[in-house]
């Protein structure tokens, strides 16, 4: 094709009214992920003792895939005997085979699963996006390989442990109980599974409810990895499974991610107990973006902060806080970009914004711009096109709010990003701070010394200066406040797991 | 006329760097082995507790925001001025049962566990905290800071050393604090408060108050504005489960650590001070 054809081509934007130029003269055929390779059962058993087993009760649910709002096969429900059971594997097995296993042996185990999930990671990464609902391209490229580097990092602390305590010497908790949710599922397992077994603890863990097919995968590969039996059990179930496994009287610990409000059931429910816990809850991170701040790059991170994973992050940035100057300019700048954004089908590898996991949680979010209308806020949504079967929500912002509205207070977990203004840096950080959360937060600034100040004066656990969402094994994650108890990750997220003397 | 009449001292509480006594009035009467009238303590309310709450965080950022060194400088100074009032401590804690020789172990123990947590003030960030190094093109680490406001309950029988042992790691990593003095034994800690007072702590970052434990419980762990309960003696189960209940309405951390000597060296320990603390992770990019 010769230069001047190439001229003459019109130009097709992503969206009717974006306006950006990428020096894109085609269009995005799709481009979908086949899954064809992926072999799922029609129905899941619960994983207890080494063994996929029936559930007691005979009771099966069925899981779907909220793109389509098909079912994608049954999971057993686990009842009080099975939980109970499932302990009972895993207190046979920490007494047993598995604490008389040395730590280096021990490490050996959890570098074997790390590369198994390497080996398996397409068939994970589809499955996740099928069962969840998120982009194939985050699942793919963020997921599953941050899951295998858990694994593969805490491996290698097993026979290292000492040297995380100075002048302690730390010795497995037992038998952790852990429950996480449904917007990492393989990630979320790998954070807890990971460091408990580097300590030499055994597990009973229970996906949620609506994405526990990575979960019933990663049993087989535990199987595959002739790991001892009870060393790691999976119950799958909803809240009430989850409730028995938090008052089962033989758990040393329980590890929980998810709302702020079953965090609070939660510490409420362990009181008066020994048992130890460890909570990652809700959040809704505050970004503060300076005039001095390169816009184009902050406008880009903004886009990740909130529209990564449909926003079912819990240290999502949901709130942007703009300094006055450039407020306007940032604004228009996010609108533009958001034109940009394709929703739809998550297997297809140029999905943005894939679809919200469930119905009740699609109806939570429509909830939220509903009271953010009530409130006042002016709502502005992309002129993106939306499958028309399945949970989808455009992404969202909302402006024309003020700190005491609810959609500002409360955690929406859904693609709703709302945009406040600020004169000086205190008002900023005192806008920042002002919410009962405390899980992450952003700083856009050119100027590190701004980045220091600012960020030191942030009651949040996670401080990301010029970037966003980003995560690493090595890297302690957890919140102030009402967002949690406890870090995950790093040398700092391996004192959950053990007893000190 | 020989004999000359001893001016006895009115024992107040310890709030926002003052010295004022309960708002209700009441008191109630503290005695000494031999069942003598030794004093009357105020008895704290809930409304002396939101008090100090208030001044406690009030003087949460500026003491937070204080150099590692200086906050050394502050709890050494303490040491410094018990060490030049030890007298006044031996003479007041004989009373309650303690023998010179224990009395002088007692106050000998509280000043040198002061210099023990002053000299960790500046090392905590060292050993606790780390530079991670992430996969991404990112400079990546993680400080501790302190979690806020602690509420705690000072050990019932060790009204000196206990107290001690429990506010120094408190305020080294940087919070602020109000603790409940020992119930039977209330009166160290308000010559220990005189002692902060003129010891270069900011008023308001440790308060102290008396009163009596099965009462002020519920106003101490269910305030809103608290961020972490501590005690140290092992506590009645309904006193626990009221405790934890209670916290987990703002999810406040509950931090449990029963003592049995407060001599023993595991008495004393960094992981007391990263207790109250908080990890922060920031990430930055690296690049041209």
């Amino acid at each position: 094709m010769s230069e001047s054809e190439t001229k003459e081509e019109t130009y097709k934007a992503t969206s009717p009214n974006s306006k950006l130029e990428f020096a894109s003269f085609w269009d995005y055929a799709p481009a979908p992920e086949s899954d064809d390779h992926v072999e799922i059962r029609e129905k899941y058993d619960l994983f207890i003792g080494g063994k996929f087993v029936k559930p007691s009760k005979g009771r099966y649910f069925s899981t779907t895939n909220p793109a389509t709002g098909e079912s994608i096969c049954e999971i057993a429900e686990a009842t009080q005997k099975d939980v109970d059971k499932a302990v009972k594997a895993a207190r046979k097995a920490f007494k047993g085979e598995w604490s008389d296993i040395s730590p280096k042996e021990r490490g050996k185990y959890i570098f074997r699963i790390a590369r198994m999930i390497q080996e398996r990671a397409r068939e994970f990464a589809v499955l996740e996006s099928k069962d969840g609902g998120k982009p194939i391209r985050e699942s793919r490229d963020v997921d599953i390989p941050l899951a295998a580097a858990h694994f593969f990092y805490y491996a290698g602390w097993a026979d290292k442990l000492e040297y995380a305590f100075p002048g302690k010497t730390p010795e497995p908790v037992g038998v952790c109980g852990q429950i996480i949710p449904w917007n990492f599922p393989l990630l979320m397992l790998a954070w807890k599974i990971a460091p408990a077994l580097a300590c030499g603890n055994t597990v009973v863990l229970k996906p949620a409810e609506t994405t526990s097919l990575t979960a019933l995968k990663f049993a087989e590969l535990i199987k595959d990895a002739g790991l001892p039996d009870g060393v790691v059990n999976i119950v799958t179930g909803a809240g009430q499974t989850g409730a028995e496994i938090v008052n089962h009287k033989d758990i040393d610990k329980i590890a929980f991610t998810g709302s702020t409000q079953v965090g609070k059931i939660i510490q409420k429910s362990l009181a008066g107990t020994d048992t130890r816990y460890s909570l990652e809850l809700g959040g809704k991170g505050a970004m503060l973006i300076f005039e001095d701040a390169p816009v184009d790059q902050a406008v880009e991170g903004i886009i990740n902060a909130i529209f990564f994973n449909q926003g079912h992050v819990c240290c999502a940035g949901s709130r942007l806080l703009v300094q006055e100057g450039i407020a306007e300019e940032v604004i228009r700048k996010l609108k533009d970009r958001m034109e940009t954004l394709i929703v739809g089908d998550p297997l297809d590898k140029n999905t943005d914004v894939g679809a919200i996991n469930s119905q009740q949680q699609f109806d939570t979010i429509k909830e939220y711009l509903e009271i953010g209308e009530d409130e006042g806020a002016e709502i502005y949504q992309p002129q993106c096109s939306i499958p028309e079967k399945g949970y989808f929500i455009p992404p969202t912002l909302l402006t024309n709010v003020a700190q005491s509205n609810r959609v500002v207070q409360e955690e929406i977990f859904g693609p709703v990003l709302t945009i406040q203004t600020f004169r000086t840096a205190d008002e900023g950080i005192e806008k920042a701070n002002n919410t009962p959360y405390g899980l992450a937060g952003g700083i856009w600034t050119d100027k590190g010394s701004k980045i220091f100040k600012v960020g030191s004066k942030m009651r949040s656990g996670v401080v990301w200066s010029n970037t966003y969402n980003k995560f690493d094994p090595t890297s302690p994650f957890g919140g102030y406040k009402e967002s949690g108890v406890g870090r995950e990750g790093g040398l700092q997220g391996l004192y959950a797991y053990v007893n000190l003397k | 006329m020989s004999d000359r009449i001893d001016v006895l001292k009115t024992y107040k509480m310890y709030i926002g760097g003052n010295f004022p006594r309960t708002e209700s009035g009441r008191y109630y009467k503290v005695y000494n082995e031999d069942e003598e009238l030794l004093a009357n303590a105020c008895r704290a309310t809930r409304k002396d507790f939101r008090n100090a709450m208030v001044a406690a965080r009030g003087a949460f950022s500026g003491w937070s925001e204080r150099s590692a060194y200086n906050k050394g400088q502050i709890l050494y100074r303490i040491a410094e001025m018990m060490e030049s009032r030890r007298e006044q401590f031996i003479k007041e804690l004989g009373p309650l049962g303690f023998s010179n020789q224990e009395a002088h172990a007692d106050v000998d123990a509280s000043i040198d566990r002061l210099v023990y947590y002053a000299g960790w003030t500046d090392k905590i960030q060292q050993v606790f905290g780390s530079i991670n190094p992430v996969a991404s093109s990112h400079f990546n680490f993680s400080l501790m800071d302190p979690t806020g406001v602690v509420a705690a309950f000072a050990p019932e029988h060790s009204p000196l050393l206990g107290l001690v042992s429990v506010i120094a790691p408190i305020i080294a990593g940087g919070n602020t604090c109000v603790v409940l003095a020992s119930e039977v034994h209330p009166l160290p800690s308000i010559t220990f408060a005189e002692v902060l007072n003129s010891s270069d702590v900011p008023g308001g970052v440790v308060n102290i108050l008396t009163g009596l434990k099965e009462e002020l419980t519920e106003h101490f762990s269910s305030h809103m504005d608290v961020n972490a309960v501590f005690y140290s003696d092992n506590l009645s189960n309904d006193m626990r489960m009221m405790i934890d209940e209670n916290a987990s309405n703002n999810l406040k951390r509950v931090i449990r650590r029963p003592v049995k000597d407060w001599y023993d060296e595991e008495s004393k320990s960094p992981y007391f001070i990263t207790d109250f603390m908080e990890t922060k992770t920031t990430w930055h990019p690296i690049g041209y």
